[in-house]
C-alpha cells in the first residue's frame, strides 16, 4: 500500500489481536478480533473505519494508540516502531496520540470537577504553575464551545453533547497529532450529533489533526472522513477514498452495508436493497477462505478455500475479494 | 373487517409526573389517528415524549406519580382507565408490542418456544402441541433459520437480530390488528436492521397489521412509514404523509433534523446545519413554543403556544406564515452547501 506520499504518521503491518476465551487451558479457544491489518495513516487525513458490531473496529482503534497490547505484527508511530515499547517509553509518545470514547459519561470521573479532569494531562506531561493551568483549561473549554465557568462543575451537570465536548477538550489538551475517536457521536441525538461533527471538523482545520474515526454510521463517516476502511470479522475488506468506496463499492460486503443504510429521502431511494442472509458467523470458528463467503452472493469455490488479500483496483482503492464487483 | 373507520384514535393525550420540583409534563396534548393497515412513523429525539406516549396508550406507565389524561380509543373501545383484566384482553392479543432491547421482553430462563406458547395460550384456548406448532410457524414466518430447532433455544443462544425476530414472532402470535414497535432496530446493525424493516413491511402486507413505529432515525421512517408524526418536547410539531413531510417539511425543527443528517449521495456540505443548543429539560419548559430558544426564525408570536394547524393531511405547529415558508427552508438549506 505504498505510494509516493509523505511518511505515514501511523503504519501497521500485519497487525493482529487475538483474545483467548474459555476458562481451562484445555478448552481455550482464540477469538481473532483483528487479523493482519496493514494500514498507513497520513498526516492531516481522516481515516474512517466502518463495520458492524464485533468486526474488530474498536479493538483496532485501541491497538493504534497501544491501549491494547498487540498480539503480532508491527505498529509504527511517526516512523518509530512502538509495537513493544514499554509504558515508560510510550509516555512521551502518548501526548501525541489521544482517544475520544463513545460514552463520555463513562470516561469522565463523576467525583471530580471538569476543570480538574482537564488539568490532568498538564499535570502528567507539563510543569505548569497553577494560574497557567487555569488559563489552559479555560482555553480548552472555550475551544470546544463551552464556558470558562464550566470548569467548576461536575460531569453530571452536563448534557450528553456537552460531556462529549469535555471528552474532546481533554483529548485536545496536549495538542496531539493523532486522535482516535471511537463512535464519538453514536450515543447522541441527531441534532447534537451534527454539532459535534462540525466541531471535530473545525478542530481538524485549526490544529492540523489526523483522525481515525471509528463509526458504524456510514453517512457520518462519509461527511467527516477522507478515506475509509471497511472491516468484516477482523480484517479490512475494502479501503479507499470515501466517495469511491461508498458510491462504487467493489466488495460485496461494502455494497450490502451501503445499501442497508436507510436514507431520509423519499425521492432518491437506492434502486434495490441488498439484504444479507443470515448473521455474522462466530469469530470463534471463522469460515475458511474469504470470511464473507458464507453470506456472499458471488462466492465461488476459490472463495471457500483461499483467503483474498487487499489488492489495488483503482487509485488508492483496495479490495480483498476474488470476484470484485464491476466499477 | 376492513373499513375506513380508524383503528386507533388518540385525543389530547397528556402525561405528567408529580416530582419534588412540581408537576413535570412529559406528553402534552398528543392527538392522532391510525387507519387499518397503516404504518405510522413517530420521530423525535430523546425526551420528546414518543415512548411515553406509547406507554401511556397501553396503560404501561406504572409510576404512582404519573397522571395520564385524554382518550385512546382502539376499535371504538376506550383504553384509558380500563381495568387490568379488560386491558389484558387487548394487550398482547389485539395489540402487539416490540421494544428496543429484545432481552427486556424475553426471560432468560425459558426457551423462546415456551415463551411464545405461553403467550398464545394466555389468550386462546388451544392445546400445547397446537400452540407449539404455531410457534414454529411464526418463527419461520419472521425468518429465523431452522425454526424447528430454534424453538427450543434459550434467548442467550441467539444473536441480537434473531432475538428481535423472536420477539416479533411473539408479538404476532395472536394476529394483532396493531403492532407497536418502539425503536425496534436501534440496537441492531444496519444489515440486520434492513432485514427487520423488510419484515415489518411484510407484516402489513401479509397479516394486515397496522404499525406504529417509534424511532429517532428519519431514514427508517422514509423506508417503511406511510405517515409521520414529528414530536418535540412532548408535543406533535408536525404531521403529514411521508412524501409531503420529507419533500416539503413545514416545521423549523424538522428542517433542523433533516439538515443534521449527513447525506449519503450528492455533494457533501462543508458544515451540517445543526440545531443550536439542546432540547429543553421537561422541568424547565420555555414559555410558548418549546422549540423557540433553538429556532432561527423565532419572532414575537412565538411567546404563545402554537397549535397544530394547516392544510388537512399536512399540519405543523408553527407561527411562521405558510406562504413563503418553503423559501425560508431552502435559504436555510442553501447555507449548508458549499458555494
Amino acid at each position: 500500500m505504498t505510494e509516493s506520499r509523505p511518511q505515514p504518521l501511523v503504519r501497521t503491518s500485519d497487525l493482529s489481536k487475538y483474545y483467548p476465551v474459555g476458562r481451562s487451558p484445555f478448552q481455550r479457544r482464540i477469538v481473532h478480533a483483528v487479523e493482519q491489518v496493514s494500514l498507513d495513516i497520513f498526516p492531516g487525513e481522516t481515516l474512517g473505519i466502518v463495520g458492524e458490531s464485533g468486526c474488530g473496529k474498536s479493538t483496532l482503534g485501541r491497538c493504534l494508540v497501544r491501549l491494547t497490547e498487540i498480539t503480532s505484527g508491527a505498529l509504527e508511530f511517526a516512523g518509530r516502531d512502538i509495537t513493544k515499547a514499554s509504558q515508560r517509553q510510550l509516555r512521551p509518545i502518548r501526548r501525541q496520540m489521544q482517544m475520544v470514547f463513545q460514552d463520555p459519561a463513562a470516561s469522565l470521573n463523576p467525583r471530580r470537577r471538569v476543570g480538574d479532569l482537564l488539568a490532568d494531562p498538564f499535570r502528567v506531561h507539563e510543569k505548569l504553575s497553577r494560574s497557567e493551568m487555569t488559563d489552559r483549561v479555560e482555553d480548552l473549554l472555550v475551544r470546544v464551545e463551552l464556558l470558562p465557568e464550566h470548569a467548576e462543575r461536575f460531569p453530571h451537570e452536563f448534557s450528553g453533547g456537552q460531556r462529549q465536548r469535555i471528552g474532546i477538550a481533554r483529548a485536545l489538551a496536549l495538542r496531539p497529532q493523532l486522535i482516535v475517536a471511537d463512535e464519538p457521536v453514536s450515543a447522541l441525538d441527531v441534532s447534537i450529533q451534527a454539532q459535534i461533527i462540525n466541531l471535530l471538523c473545525d478542530l481538524r482545520d485549526e490544529f492540523k489533526l489526523t483522525y481515525v474515526f471509528i463509526a458504524h454510521d456510514l453517512s457520518v463517516v462519509r461527511q467527516f472522513a477522507s478515506r475509509v476502511a471497511v472491516m468484516y470479522m477482523g480484517s479490512i475488506v475494502e479501503t479507499g477514498p470515501v466517495d469511491a468506496v461508498f458510491s462504487a463499492p467493489r466488495h460485496h460486503y461494502t455494497a450490502a452495508l451501503r445499501s442497508a443504510v436507510p436514507v431520509p429521502d423519499v425521492d432518491n431511494r437506492p434502486s434495490r436493497r441488498i439484504v444479507l442472509k443470515g448473521d455474522l458467523p462466530s469469530p470463534l470458528d471463522p469460515s475458511s477462505g474469504c470470511r464473507f463467503h458464507t453470506r456472499c452472493v458471488a462466492a465461488t469455490s476459490v472463495c471457500r478455500h483461499e483467503r483474498p488479500v487487499l489488492s489495488l483496483v483503482d487509485k488508492g482503492h483496495f479490495v480483498a475479494c476474488h470476484q470484485p464487483r464491476a466499477s | 373487517m376492513l373499513t375506513d373507520a380508524p383503528l386507533l384514535v388518540v385525543e389530547n393525550l397528556c402525561v405528567s409526573f408529580r416530582t419534588e420540583g412540581g408537576v413535570v409534563p412529559a406528553v402534552s396534548g398528543v392527538s392522532f389517528s391510525l387507519k387499518q393497515r397503516e404504518i405510522l412513523g413517530v420521530v423525535g429525539e430523546s425526551g420528546s415524549g414518543k415512548s411515553q406516549t406509547l406507554l401511556a396508550m397501553l396503560g404501561l406507565i406504572s409510576s404512582p406519580n404519573a397522571v395520564v389524561t385524554g382518550s385512546v380509543r382502539f376499535l371504538g373501545q376506550e383504553l384509558l382507565g380500563l381495568k387490568r383484566r379488560a386491558l389484558d384482553a387487548v394487550r398482547g392479543r389485539q395489540i402487539g408490542m416490540i421494544f428496543q432491547d429484545p432481552m427486556t421482553a424475553l426471560t432468560p430462563v425459558h426457551t423462546i418456544g415456551n415463551q411464545i406458547i405461553e403467550q398464545i395460550r394466555a389468550h386462546e384456548r388451544v392445546s400445547r402441541a397446537a400452540a407449539r406448532k404455531r410457534a414454529v410457524d411464526l418463527l419461520d414466518a419472521v425468518g429465523l433459520p431452522s425454526p424447528g430447532s430454534a424453538v427450543d433455544r434459550y434467548p442467550h443462544q441467539l444473536s441480537g437480530g434473531m432475538r428481535q425476530r423472536a420477539v416479533i414472532a411473539m408479538a404476532l402470535s395472536c394476529n394483532p390488528a396493531l403492532l407497536i414497535a418502539d425503536e425496534p432496530t436501534t440496537a441492531l446493525d444496519v444489515t440486520v436492521q434492513a432485514q427487520i424493516l423488510e419484515l415489518i413491511g411484510r407484516l402489513r402486507d401479509e397479516f394486515g397489521s397496522a404499525v406504529i413505529l417509534v424511532t429517532h432515525d428519519l431514514g427508517v421512517v422514509a423506508d417503511v412509514a406511510d405517515r409521520v408524526l414529528v414530536m418535540y418536547a412532548g408535543r406533535v410539531v408536525e404531521e403529514g404523509a411521508k412524501g409531503q413531510l420529507f419533500r416539503e417539511p413545514l416545521h423549523p425543527y424538522a428542517w433542523g433534523l433533516f439538515g443534521s443528517i449527513p447525506p449519503m449521495h450528492g455533494p457533501r456540505p462543508s458544515r451540517l446545519t445543526a440545531i443550536p443548543g439542546s432540547p429543553p429539560k421537561l422541568s424547565q419548559m420555555p414559555q410558548g413554543c418549546a422549540f423557540g430558544p433553538r429556532c432561527v426564525f423565532r419572532h414575537e408570536a412565538c411567546v404563545a403556544q402554537p397549535s397544530l394547524g394547516g392544510a388537512t393531511g399536512h399540519r405543523s405547529a408553527c407561527f411562521l406564515p405558510e406562504v413563503g415558508r418553503q423559501d425560508l427552508r431552502r435559504t436555510l438549506a442553501a447555507k449548508a452547501v458549499p458555494a
